[in-house]
């Protein structure tokens, strides 16, 4: 009986996650898939997306790096603050956060006069994208580097010291490897959410064609304008990626383990 | 020679030493938890002593208000569990010394190997630490402390880690090859026969303070 309830429930959940997936790519067709890859929207939103995410990528791993490393190693004042602010980003609704971002770096935002004095503006342009994506993104990186930095022996730096290294070449001679399946991971989570970022980027950078149109929101417009075969293309190739992502994520975690 | 006149503030207890360890080997004994350890991790700068001064052959290592870093003091250390780098092979564990000065490739692998045939186990040099044995591990661990001729070496309770057959045999390897370095050397061990086997000078530490000190590893009572 509650073996036969456990059955049921499974089968609908995973059906639910299923069957909209599989709806998706049956609504692709292959002959047209090509073409409508092909096309100036779909190649201006790949290129946005691949430009932005490896810029995003860059920023995530060039910041949360040394982040994640304090917050594993350091004890510091407020530290249990910063750990928690870091983290808060994941559960913020997207469009909250893109709304965020346009109050502290739009033209009326806390950041805009001195940005217009410099004659600088983010919102609404490619790197508004790339900021966009960053804030919703790094929490990932910076979770899991954070928990793989913890998980290295301090013996293994401090035999590294002993040994006559410094503290930066220990760091990328012994920590780094040590922690790069944990490393590996959040930099394929943070990417993926980044990626798939829509809310955030619609609020802060908008939705213009080859400057801040992302696939997200190429595929977004393609069912507003009627183009379903764009929307339901781009879509799969969304969702091909994400699959990819999973299965990485998972090897990944299972040599970090 | 190193010097110490040191202070350090433990949980349960005041280390507050002033000792000499000349040129070979003096075994550090004394009960588990008697500061030992914390005595060689302020010699390899690992741990800062709160006051008092720390000097190698002359080279202030501890001083007044100023602390050399543990990666510029040239003092090996051979870990209780050995520390092996796992994910590099014995060899470039062994090499790690050499390349931290800057020792190109082929001159740190020719030497890594030296010392891998010098302590017999040559034959593992492209093996990962996770698949030898403790008394290789050891080995290993060994080697990777000298092959880059430190000034001093220490090692913490290097056979606790090792099972009694093994643990004889590496007892008499160890101190021949400890003996002929010619730099001051410091053996911690809580175990009594360690402190019999090396017939070395002791230095005997309880609670933080050292409470005898003896020429070599003869009991006074006998």
């Amino acid at each position: 009986m509650i073996r036969a309830a456990v059955a049921v429930a499974s089968a609908v959940l995973v059906l639910f996650i299923a069957v909209p997936l599989v709806a998706l790519y049956a609504h692709v067709a292959p002959s047209r898939l090509g073409a409508t890859l092909a096309s100036a929207p779909a190649l201006a939103a790949l290129r946005i997306s691949l430009v932005t995410t490896a810029a995003s990528l860059a920023l995530t791993l060039a910041l949360g790096t040394p982040l994640a490393y304090a917050l594993a190693r350091s004890r510091f004042p407020g530290r249990g603050f910063v750990d928690a602010l870091v983290d808060l980003p994941i559960v913020v609704p997207p469009a909250v956060a893109g709304l965020a971002l346009l109050f502290a770096f739009g033209t009326l935002g806390a950041f805009g006069p001195a940005l217009e004095a410099l004659h600088v503006r983010i919102a609404f342009t490619t790197f508004a994208v790339v900021l966009a994506q960053l804030f919703v993104g790094a929490p990932f990186y910076v979770r899991a580097a954070r928990a793989g930095f913890a998980a290295v022996d301090p013996v293994y730096e401090d035999a590294s010291a002993t040994l006559g290294m410094g503290p930066l070449r220990t760091f990328a001679r012994v920590t780094v490897p040590l922690a790069l399946p944990a490393l590996a991971g959040g930099a394929v989570l943070a990417w993926a959410r980044a990626l798939g970022e829509f809310g955030a980027t619609i609020m802060f950078a908008g939705n213009l064609q080859g400057v801040t149109q992302t696939l997200p929101l190429a595929v977004y417009l393609g069912l507003e304008s009627g183009d379903l075969d764009l929307a339901a293309a781009l879509a799969a190739v969304l969702v091909t990626i994400a699959l990819a992502v999973v299965v990485a994520a998972r090897i990944l975690e299972r040599r970090a383990a | 020679m190193i010097e110490i006149a040191a202070r350090k503030v433990l949980r349960e207890f005041v280390l507050e030493v002033d000792v000499r360890f000349g040129t070979g080997v003096t075994v550090l004994a004394g009960p588990s938890g008697s500061g030992k350890s914390t005595l060689l991790r302020i010699v390899a700068g690992l741990v800062r002593p709160d006051a008092g001064r720390v000097v190698l052959d002359g080279r202030v290592l501890d001083g007044t208000g100023a602390s050399l870093a543990a990666f510029r003091r040239d003092v090996a250390y051979v870990f209780q569990e050995y520390a092996l780098f796992p994910h590099l092979t014995v060899r470039e564990n062994v090499a790690f010394g050499l390349a931290a000065r800057g020792v190109p490739r082929v001159r740190r692998d020719v030497a890594a190997l030296g010392w891998l045939e010098r302590l017999g186990i040559a034959a593992l040099r492209d093996a990962r630490p996770a698949t030898l044995s403790g008394g290789e591990r050891q080995r290993v661990a060994l080697a990777r402390a000298l092959a880059w001729a430190p000034r001093a070496v220490l090692l913490d309770e290097p056979f606790a880690a090792l099972d009694e057959a093994t643990r004889a045999r590496v007892r008499a390897e160890l101190r021949a090859t400890l003996t002929a370095l010619g730099v001051p050397v410091v053996l911690v061990t809580h175990d009594e026969s360690d402190v019999e086997a090396f017939a070395a000078p002791v230095v005997r530490l309880e609670r933080g303070r050292v409470v005898t000190e003896r020429e070599n590893g003869a009991s006074p009572e006998v």
